[in-house]
């Protein structure tokens, strides 16, 4: 249970948040028409007869969004129903050219389903979590105004008219801040892995509508407010935030919650009122009598769930038993490209714990240094194997490795080649090692004297100066050994 | 040499495969026509150089050897159907001024079968209406007259006026329509001529002015059963851009014709007979089920029982498609833009659209609006689809023991222009016989049986089981043979 609460004059209140995420499903083409779906063009360059409400024009549904739609719903383990319908919501704006959304209200393609987001102390968030999702369904995306073009006129852009959409509806299950924000990385990571939304809030791809009341821990459901379009994880948890407290100030003061759709103001973070539900609007839905309802065969569902990848808490669960520790399972489940990275390295044979901990620490780092993604890594998951192998076999220290590296990233040469041209093989030639350790102890009477009279720590100085003095390439298990044999 | 406007489309088809004249001079003598016929007001557009064209094309392909099924035929388009380079207006103010740049389906597989577009035919507006008074451009004039001795201007009914007054004038041999709730059978039976509504998904509506998507449908008007049947090839087919398309096969119907209707069974449905209807339309039916006897059909008495909640069932879920489909109509786009100086997004909307629509169609808007609106939607519009359902059901019911049905096409022979514009709901009921054939989707037809006692054609009805389009078009063709009707309204225009 999440023990966040607004602290307000009277006592203390719970938060009870409820989200609908909108995300635009990938596909190159638009729900109901053949026309173009990408992001960035030219105003009205992907717009299609269909797009633009001519006259007689007709929708006929895309399959490949319902598909994904439908594996979408299957990741969050959801009800499909195989029988569905369209539904026209009905309202004028200049963005929206037929003069009615197609959406999905009565008979939507997904059902009930859940996503978990798992616990984490710092966020206040104790324990893993259930979040329930009432529902997916699926609807068009209406177009843009542009109202900075001319002193008078507004410009209409429609490119994004008609483009599909998702609309996931969650359970009002959050209680907090970090919970709604874990729900929608959590989300969004589904949705990358599945493959049926890019996930890019900063374009538009994914955003939501934030639903938010209070109560009194225990007490019945408040009177919610909608933020509409909010396009951030960060806006999402600040809409809360701030919304919380402007409930609390407002009943505490004598007010009461009215049912109102708001908009954020990153700017200002702040919401302020859109419209109430007195003047909301009568989307007169009905069937859309165009279309006829959508039906799913049994051969379709098993292609899109054959189709479906090993999902995060799957993939999450089994690093966990290779004995990866749960921080790094999380780093590497949470973006697919890095789970997809790293599933490569170890198909390349790297062994599972120390890889991990190299790409979390040693790639990661690099990557961020130089300011590049995962998916155009300099360096190939079946390069990556061949450095962690020959740390594995003992043939370089970990030390050297870094070095190696280093000249991977900036030569782009294997492991292997470097380690042969440079010389890094490491060495377990006790003669050698005893040469040098007998050097490093004679040079150095005053710490051994130390040493013996029980400043037990200073063996890392002795490891450490053999090290240097073999120039890294001594085995260390091998020093170690012959250091204790000679301090005695 | 004959006039060539007199032969049927199966005649002219025939004639110029044979060499008994050219493409080109059956496009002049329909051209003459329209061009002689503007009394009327049949067409919004007229295109004589799309005619020519297409017939030049005609004769060319004669004689390469690659004659295609309508090669020589010159049609009439109605104006609901958008035609690429061609103003498409569906008789409205909002679309006037409007060119699409692309083609229907239908009207692009007429122009694939080598047919040629004599212009636009006018028609009740968005097809709105029974008598083709709605139009922007002014009602359509039927070329027939009352034996009277008077003068009274007649509608031609509607939607399809300007279709079935242009085929009754010999300003077309055939014609598109559509019909929603009649609007192809009603005009053919004011003007003595035929037409058929197929089954609903037969032919493509992409392209054609929606006005209620779950019933519109295209279908052909011509003089004859057969011209129907050939016409109908020609436009029906299965197109991947509509949804509710039939994905079918057409079939030949035109070689398939038979009058001979020996194992057939025709039900009479009991509820038709209305009280006080005019003693000419009872004469007509009458007639008509000895004809279908004739020819060797069994006939039976059948029911269906909901066929009182037809008419406003029809009449709740039609404008709430209207209303919706309308709604693009908005000045933002395309077609009317009503800027008021000062004017913001609301006040061009409203300026606009009170400009762009006639007032039936506002008046359709309003219903439909209304019958959508929360709290009113399950008293109307559910309760409509419930009935729509059950009507269905009567159908199938009553196919369990009957192939087709026969009834009249109206309650009435044509009107005069006017005299039913002030009461919505008389003209309504119009359409009373044509509603329930349309909210089931099955294919129904009317062909000219007699004359009244005024001189004016009446049309008999048949509706057929759904993808039955030969049965109804046989049963058609037992009593065009029979009724004999050869009337043709004299020329005064």
């Amino acid at each position: 249970m999440s023990d966040y609460r607004i602290k307000g004059e009277t006592g203390e209140w719970e938060v009870v948040i409820g989200l609908e995420v909108h995300a635009q499903i990938t596909s190159n083409a638009k729900l109901f028409s053949g026309a173009a779906t990408a992001f960035g063009a030219e105003p009205n360059t992907q717009v299609s007869l269909v797009d633009a409400a001519m006259p007689g024009m007709l929708p006929v549904p895309n399959r490949e969004c319902i598909r994904q739609a439908v594996r979408t719903g299957m990741a969050i383990e959801a009800q499909i129903n195989t029988w569905s319908r369209f539904d026209r919501k009905n309202y004028f704006y200049a963005d929206l050219p037929q003069g009615y959304q197609i959406s999905q209200l009565y008979h939507p393609l997904v059902g009930e389903g859940s996503l978990t987001i798992a616990a984490d102390e710092k966020a206040g968030i104790p324990a893993d979590k259930v979040i329930g999702i009432e529902r997916i369904h699926v609807e068009q995306d209406a177009g843009k105004l542009m109202h900075d073009q001319h002193p008078t006129m507004s410009y209409v852009d429609l490119n994004r008219s008609g483009v599909a959409l998702m609309e996931i509806v969650s359970r009002p299950d959050m209680r907090s801040p970090a919970e709604a924000g874990a729900y929608v990385r959590k989300l969004r990571s589904i949705l990358r892995y599945v493959g049926s939304c890019d996930g890019n809030m900063e374009e538009g791809s994914m955003r939501a509508d934030v639903n938010v009341s209070v109560r009194r821990p225990g007490d019945e459901f408040g009177t919610r407010t909608e933020t509409k379009n909010v396009n951030s994880v960060r806006f999402v948890m600040a809409v809360i935030e701030g919304e919380a407290k402007r409930q609390v100030a407002l009943i505490e003061s004598g007010g009461t919650v009215v049912q109102e759709t708001r908009l954020y103001d990153p700017d200002r973070n702040e919401t302020r009122s859109m419209r109430s539900k007195e003047d909301a609007h009568d989307y007169r839905y009905f069937p859309d009598p165009d279309l006829l309802p959508l039906e799913l065969d049994d051969a379709f569902l098993a292609e899109c769930r054959e189709s479906l990848p090993e999902l995060p808490d799957a993939k999450r669960a089994r690093y966990l038993a290779a004995g990866i520790s749960a921080y790094n399972a999380d780093v590497l489940t949470a973006e697919v490209e890095a789970a997809r990275w790293f599933d490569a390295l170890l198909e390349a044979g790297a062994k599972p714990v120390a890889a991990a901990n190299w790409v979390t620490s040693e790639l990661f780092g690099a990557l961020n240094r130089l300011g590049r993604d995962i998916s155009d890594s300099p360096v190939s998951p079946a390069q990556a194997a061949e450095l962690l192998g020959l740390v594995a076999d003992g043939t370089i220290s970990g030390t050297i490795a870094k070095a190696v590296f280093e000249k991977m990233l900036e030569t782009g040469d294997g492991a292997a080649a470097i380690v042969d041209r440079e010389g890094l093989k490491q060495t377990s030639d006790t003669g050698a090692i005893e040469a040098e350790i007998a050097k490093v102890l004679a040079a150095n009477e005053d710490k051994v004297a130390q040493y013996k009279g029980g400043k037990e720590a200073l063996f890392g100085f002795f490891v450490g100066q053999t090290m240097k003095a073999m120039q890294g390439k001594a085995n260390p298990q091998v020093v170690n050994e012959l250091l204790k044999k000679a301090l005695g | 040499m004959t006039d060539l406007t007199n032969l049927t489309v199966a005649q002219i088809r025939d004639g110029h495969r044979a060499g008994d004249f050219s493409a080109v001079e059956v496009a002049e003598a329909f051209n003459a026509n329209v061009a002689g016929a503007k009394a009327l007001n049949a067409f919004i557009v007229e295109t004589p150089e799309h005619a020519l064209a297409a017939a030049k094309q005609a004769d060319a392909d004669r004689s390469a050897g690659t004659l295609k099924p309508l090669s020589g035929v010159p049609i009439g388009m109605k104006d609901l159907f958008c035609t690429y380079g061609v103003q498409t207006t569906a008789a409205s103010h909002m679309l006037e001024g409007f060119v699409p740049r692309y083609e229907s389906t239908v009207s692009a597989k007429l122009w694939d079968a080598g047919a040629g577009m004599l212009g636009k035919l006018n028609l009740d507006q968005f097809a709105m209406g029974s008598s083709n008074e709605t139009s922007y451009f002014g009602n359509v004039i039927s070329p027939w007259k009352r034996n009277d001795g008077g003068n009274a201007a007649l509608a031609p009914g509607g939607s399809s006026g300007g279709s079935s007054s242009a085929i009754a004038a010999r300003l077309c041999p055939a014609a598109t329509g559509t019909d929603t709730g009649g609007s192809i059978r009603q005009p053919a039976a004011f003007t003595g001529i035929s037409g058929i509504k197929p089954t609903y998904g037969r032919c493509s509506r992409w392209g054609i002015v929606a006005f209620a998507s779950s019933l519109d449908q295209a279908g052909p008007m011509a003089r004859d059963v057969k011209d129907c049947a050939i016409m109908l090839e020609n436009m029906a087919g299965f197109d991947p851009k509509d949804a509710t398309s039939l994905d079918m096969a057409v079939p030949n119907w035109e070689a398939a014709l038979s009058s001979n209707l020996k194992g057939k069974t025709v039900g009479i449905p009991r509820e038709y007979r209305l009280e006080g209807i005019d003693p000419d339309i009872d004469a007509m039916w009458d007639a008509g089920i000895a004809m279908l006897k004739d020819a060797g059909a069994e006939v039976v008495e059948i029911s269906l029982p909901h066929t009182k909640y037809a008419l406003p069932a029809y009449y709740i879920i039609a404008p709430a498609e209207a209303s919706s489909n309308l709604a693009r109509y908005d000045g933002v786009r395309y077609g009317l833009r009503d800027l008021p100086e000062g004017a913001g997004l609301q006040d061009m909307y409203a300026a606009t659209r009170a400009d762009g629509f006639g007032p039936e169609v506002k008046r359709r808007i309003m219903i439909g609006t209304y019958v959508l609106s929360a709290g009113f939607y399950d008293a109307y519009y559910t309760q409509a689809q419930k009935v729509r359902t059950l009507i269905a059901r009567d159908f199938e019911q009553a196919f369990a023991s009957c192939d087709v049905i026969l009834a009249p096409t109206a309650p009435s022979a044509a009107f005069g222009l006017g005299e039913k514009m002030a009461d919505p709901l008389a003209m309504y009921l119009n359409d009373v016989f044509a509603v329930p054939a349309s909210l089931a989707g099955l294919p129904a037809m009317s062909v000219p049986a007699a004359l009244n006692r005024e001189g004016l054609p009446l049309g008999l009805q048949i509706i057929g089981k759904a993808f039955d389009e030969q049965g109804v078009l046989n049963a058609g063709l037992a009593i065009e043979e029979r009724a004999g009707f050869n009337a043709r309204a004299e020329k005064w225009w």
